[in-house]
């Protein structure tokens, strides 16, 4: 599946076109902030251009022979300069803090948009993506725009204004000089044409490269210990090479062409420059041009040239930002979970009647995991699903959530398939423990409270107490406002499933979904903490999957699946007098 | 920052030879307006057109020189930028794999991550553009001031006067900037913590309907490094509107204090046209400074992130000492070890298996049996007492010995997004015959055989194509497949059904007799056959023997037996 989507999506080129267009949008929910970037910057270059012509004028002051200086004039002139320079600057200053807000805001929405996204997307998305290359678009890729947005922008901008100033000035002085551009931009603007094509395929593989890069670093890191106890950390290093290498080419090879570009554009403006002194030159020697305006002209020429030279030394910042712009949108075109029906209700008031009826699924369609399944759950029935493993217990759990849909058949709740109820009243119908244990970076009283809203503190403690945490969380110098990191290493696999435990202990859910959820706690513990287990299951519709046949014998209805599907349903004493695959596997944690 | 920049030295001939052929380019721009000078001001007066042509066509040469020199010296620069970042990354990479348990804890991976991504791009940016404006930049400033100098030296010492005011505009803006963008570096690794807790835990996030929670949690995360970000830009913004005023002021000061020099004849107007010119260079080498300064104000403090983790002591090196034949094949003796350095995690525990036994360990949730699997590994190095494996306490084993002795498993072990054979394999190039065998052992291999491309079937990141029991019995295989002398498998079967456990058993013992094994469980099933049992509590040992004895000698133990077992288990078993 990821295969086929990174096919499809991710090796074409998006249309650059269309990658402008809609960084265009970022940019036009700022649309006052840059009107107001736009008129200082304006004002900020024309400033700039006034001084070469007071420059100029001072110049034609001073004129050619000793002792003929107006120095009234020349004081005025510099005067006025240092006047035009003095607020240049001012305005440059708020230029660029005003840009940098602007930047900031733009960067923050797109940030906001990329998780916004994220977090609607279905869960086969995380099953099938790297969490590094998804990490490296929050990071590196809006990094990139940014710098793109915060730097380059303001000089594009600042650097068409003045071009366009500087030409209207040297039409001004001479606009048979100014014929000397006509060979030259259009060979520029060849040039940088001719090199963004070649570059855009090179930033786009030193983007995707870089986010290779980094799913794999997240791979390796988080399992450290692993490559520590194999002692495999020269052959991690030697996988990490292999990628390394191919993210630094990819860098250099973008490079390698980009940096053709500056150069190459800075060379035919010196061409320029050098007809423009003999043309100069020529026509000085012909009395149409002052010595004054030559020299104007050349300032304004070089102001001229210059920012052109800067565009195109940016430029392959400008390709980079786009190759990083593209995989920010694609991921924010990643089809989300699809819509609630349209008629769609809230599932409210729930009985919790489940039925499974005929279902088949399999997360890849040709390689079916559970087919033509049925089941019924009658309310505050106790379901325990065994069976070997790899047997899709868990995916049953996928499909109840609805984290997936199953190929064919239907679940019904009620009496009413779960399609018509919306998500979010579903998911909330159900209290869920998972095997893999969810905490995040918060306090031990937020972990426990996050299924409920405004949780207080005594509801959490007596969670806590039931959940067998209390004593151990009193005995933590900061009691409940202990903060767990991410690896917290004084928190035990068993203690972090105790705490999801205390978590759905707070949740009013009418139904009950448990996948292991005490496979790391020890017996003992789960034992203390049965009371308060069986108060949690009272009367809810209970999904139970287990490998501690103990903890299930009393189950309502055991369900042994195998081979995709049910093979053997009925109560413990049922199945142990059919002497089947169940009785089998109880047997055998006596043997 | 020297540690990073010492990375450029095995590299320092390439670039020298690049800041040549650099430097030869960018004289080639400088000589472009002294030629436009010399057409001014003796050419043009003359009316020798044919004069004016051939230095017209002198410029187009210069140019030619200068476009192809840069270019030239640009892929030189990004060749070096590549490999010193290549360098970097893989020490960085390799540093961050020997660092210690303990050293990781206090790093925190997202951070670790971060450093070997983020930072080390930034680093990557640094010394690219270092190299591109660093040589040119300084040599426009300084090629343009001393050409300036032939025209007029009064004026040019005008126009130097400015620039200790420049000097001191950026180092104070640098003093200021670091901090701040180290302080950057530091929000950025909140997000992409929130981030990463947000993709591991997405079915939570949704079966609790979080999502509006987790944006906004996201939004919190994203809007102190935007502010970072802020506060480090504002900074930085300062610089270039100020260097362009001192400078511009410097340029008005030149054409007053010229015009008094033309007054007197000191001077001509061609020359203050030429030092305009050459001034506008000038200004273009400075705002190219103000950036390569802001670049390096960022790579900075990334190579400040980078250095700590390169410059971590290194810890658990093996130390000197010698073994003693003893009957034991793994001894703890009294090893007590907190993580924390408060109260205790274990408290004096100790054992002794010989070759071939077994240990069980259980115990209570937090009783610290994952504890006492990593202090064996030796990830972690305990407070007192001694860790003895084959007669050779383990703080003396150096790795590369030590640690191929170990098959483990751990509870949240990994598998990467690879193929199941180089999964089990695990880089110590094992034959196909040996992962065979081991996946056989493991009871891996009816599912494997079942796959349409069997062992080399690829596995998603994190195994997640694979259920939970099938992942645990890959892992298991990893650890079985060198024959270890010491196999450790910490609640690892916890995911298995009691037949596949109890299969699995019977394979070890079947094939692998000597090795010794410790197995941490939840199940008193799993560890029942144990030579011996320890039971733990809080760290302290409340039961260590058969499990015939335990059932009489250990309260708490009877407890657990009976709760999983009944009674007639128990009976079964004595």
């Amino acid at each position: 599946m990821h295969k086929r989507d990174s096919r499809g999506n991710g090796d074409k080129p998006q249309n650059r076109v269309k990658v402008l267009l809609r960084l265009w949008k970022y940019l036009m929910g700022q649309k006052w902030g840059l009107l107001l970037a736009f008129v200082l910057t304006l004002s900020s270059n024309l400033f700039a251009l006034v001084g070469p012509m007071l420059s100029g004028l001072a110049i034609d002051a001073i004129g050619v022979t000793p002792g003929e200086v107006q120095f009234g004039r020349v004081g005025l002139f510099c005067l006025l300069m240092a006047g035009f320079y003095v607020a240049s600057a001012v305005l440059q200053y708020a230029l660029a803090v005003l840009m940098i807000q602007i930047s900031q805001r733009i960067v923050y929405r797109m940030r906001q948009d990329i998780f916004d996204r994220l977090v609607e997307l279905p869960v086969r998305f995380f099953d099938n993506h790297q969490i590094g290359d998804i990490i490296s678009r929050f990071a590196y890729d809006v990094d990139t725009v940014n710098a793109s947005l915060s730097n380059d922008l303001l000089q594009v901008s600042a650097s068409v204004i003045t071009v366009v100033g500087s030409f209207v000035m040297m039409l001004l002085i001479s606009p048979w000089l100014l014929l000397v551009f006509g060979i030259t931009i259009p060979s520029s603007i060849l040039l940088t044409r001719y090199m963004t094509k070649r570059t855009r395929p090179l930033f786009r593989k030193r983007s995707a490269k870089l986010g290779e890069l980094n799913g794999f670093v997240e791979e390796v890191i988080s399992g450290y210990k692993t490559t520590k106890a194999y002692h495999q950390e020269d052959t991690m290093t030697a996988r990490f090479d292999v990628r390394n290498t191919e993210a630094v080419d990819a860098y250099y090879n973008a490079d390698y062409y980009g940096s053709m570009v500056g150069p190459s554009v800075n060379c035919v403006n010196n061409l320029s420059l050098a007809l423009v002194s003999v043309f100069g030159a020529i026509l000085y020697i012909g009395g149409h041009l002052t010595l004054g305006n030559l020299s104007s002209f050349v300032l304004y020429s070089r102001k001229f040239s210059g920012p052109i030279n800067e565009v195109a030394n940016i430029l392959s910042e400008l390709q980079s930002a786009c190759a990083a712009a593209e995989r920010i949108f694609r991921l924010m075109d990643e089809p989300p979970e699809a819509a609630d029906a349209p008629d769609a209700v809230a599932l409210d008031k729930v009985r919790g009647e489940v039925e499974m009826r005929h279902v088949t699924f399999g997360y890849d369609p040709q390689k079916t995991v559970i087919s033509d399944l049925c089941l019924t759950a009658k309310p505050g029935k106790l379901i325990a699903i065994v069976g070997p493993t790899g047997a899709g217990k868990t995916t049953i759990v996928n499909l109840l959530m609805r984290f997936y849909d199953p190929q064919s058949g239907e679940i019904l709740i009620d009496g009413r398939d779960i399609r018509s109820y919306t998500r979010k009243s579903l998911r909330k119908a159900y209290a869920m423990v998972l095997q893999d244990t969810w905490l995040f970076h918060g306090t031990i009283f937020e972990n426990i409270a996050y299924g409920k809203k405004d949780a207080t503190r005594e509801e959490v403690e007596q969670a806590a107490k039931a959940a067998m945490l209390h004593e151990y969380i009193m005995t933590l110098p900061k009691g409940y406002d202990t903060l767990l990191s991410e690896n917290g290493t004084n928190i035990s696999q068993g203690q972090k499933q105790l705490l999801t435990i205390a978590r759905a202990m707070l949740l009013d859910a009418h139904m009950l979904i448990l996948d292991e959820a005490t496979s790391n706690v020890d017996t003992r513990t789960e034992l203390a903490i049965q009371a308060a287990m069986r108060t949690l299951m009272a009367g809810k519709t209970c999904f139970v999957i287990a490998h501690r046949l103990s903890t299930i014998r009393n189950a309502d209805t055991i369900l042994v699946i195998q081979g995709n599907a049910i093979s053997e349903q009925g109560t413990h004493e049922e199945l142990l007098a059919l002497d089947g695959i169940y009785a089998g596997l109880y047997r055998a944690q006596f043997q | 920052m020297r540690r990073i920049l010492g990375y450029l030295r095995p590299r320092v001939l390439r670039m020298t030879v690049g800041l040549f052929i650099k430097f030869v380019g960018t004289i080639m721009d400088l000589f472009l307006p002294w030629i436009l000078a010399l057409i001014v001001d003796t050419v043009a007066p003359t009316g020798n057109i044919p004069a004016i042509l051939w230095w017209g066509f002198a410029m187009v040469v210069c140019s030619a020189i200068a476009a192809a020199g840069n270019i030239i010296a640009n892929r030189m620069a990004s060749r070096v930028a590549r490999d010193a970042v290549q360098a970097i990354r893989h020490d960085l990479f390799a540093k961050i794999s020997s660092l210690s348990c303990r050293q990781v804890d206090a790093f925190t991976i997202p951070s670790l991550e971060s450093r070997m991504t983020t930072d080390t791009y930034n680093v990557h940016q640094m010394i690219g553009m270092m190299q591109r404006l660093g040589v040119r930049a300084p040599i426009l400033l300084i090629g343009g001031i001393l050409l300036t100098l032939t025209l007029d030296p009064i004026l040019t010492l005008t126009m130097v006067c400015i620039l200790p005011l420049l000097g001191i505009l950026v180092w104070r803006v640098s003093v200021r900037g670091i901090p701040l963008f180290r302080k950057l570096q530091r929000s950025v690794d909140g997000m992409v913590r929130t981030v990463r807790e947000n993709i591991t835990g997405i079915r939570v996030t949704k079966a609790l309907s979080k999502t509006a929670y987790e944006k906004e949690r996201f939004a919190e995360a994203n809007s102190t490094v935007v502010q970072s970000e802020k506060q480090a830009g504002i900074t930085m913004a300062l610089t270039n509107p100020m260097m362009n005023l001192l400078l511009n002021l410097g340029l008005t000061l030149v054409i007053l204090v010229g015009a008094f020099r033309v007054n007197s004849g000191l001077s001509q107007p061609g020359v203050l046209i030429a030092f305009l010119s050459y001034f506008t260079i000038i200004l273009n080498a400075m705002m190219s400074i103000t950036r390569m300064f802001m670049l390096y104000t960022k790579g900075s403090a990334s190579a400040g992130r980078i250095s700590e983790v390169l410059d971590a002591p290194e810890e658990l090196t093996a130390q000197p000492g010698d073994g003693a034949e003893e009957e034991a094949h793994v001894r703890f003796s009294d090893v007590c070890f907190s993580y924390h350095g408060r109260e205790d995690n274990l408290h004096q525990i100790s054992f002794s298996l010989k070759r071939g036994e077994t240990l069980g360990v259980i115990g209570a949730t937090g009783s610290g049996k994952s504890t006492l699997v990593k202090l064996l590994l030796r990830l972690y190095d305990p407070k007192c007492g001694n860790i003895v494996i084959g007669g050779r306490d383990v703080r003396t084993i150096p790795p590369e010995e030590l640690y191929p002795m170990f098959g483990v498993v751990f509870q949240d072990d990994m598998l990467f997004a690879d193929t199941i054979a180089n999964n089990i394999d695990f880089g110590r190039g094992l034959s196909r015959e040996q992962i065979r065998r081991a996946a056989e052992y493991a009871q891996a291999w009816s599912f494997i055989e079942a796959l349409e491309d069997g062992l080399d079937h690829m596995l998603t990141a994190k195994g997640t194509n694979l259920s939970g029991g099938q992942r645990q019995r890959v892992l298991i295989a990893r650890a079985l497949a060198a024959c270890p002398d010491v196999l450790i498998l910490d609640d690892s079967s916890s995911a298995l059904d009691y037949k596949t456990d109890a299969a699995l058993r019977a394979a070890i013992a079947a094939h692998l007799p000597h090795v010794t094994t410790v197995v941490v469980a939840q199940r008193v099933s799993a560890i029942l056959h144990a030579d011996h049992i320890l039971v733990l509590d809080h760290g302290r040992e409340l039961g260590y023997g058969t499990h015939a004895e335990l059932l009489e000698t250990c309260p708490s133990y009877r407890e657990i037996s009976e709760s999983q077992m009944g009674g007639g288990a128990v009976a079964q078993a004595g």
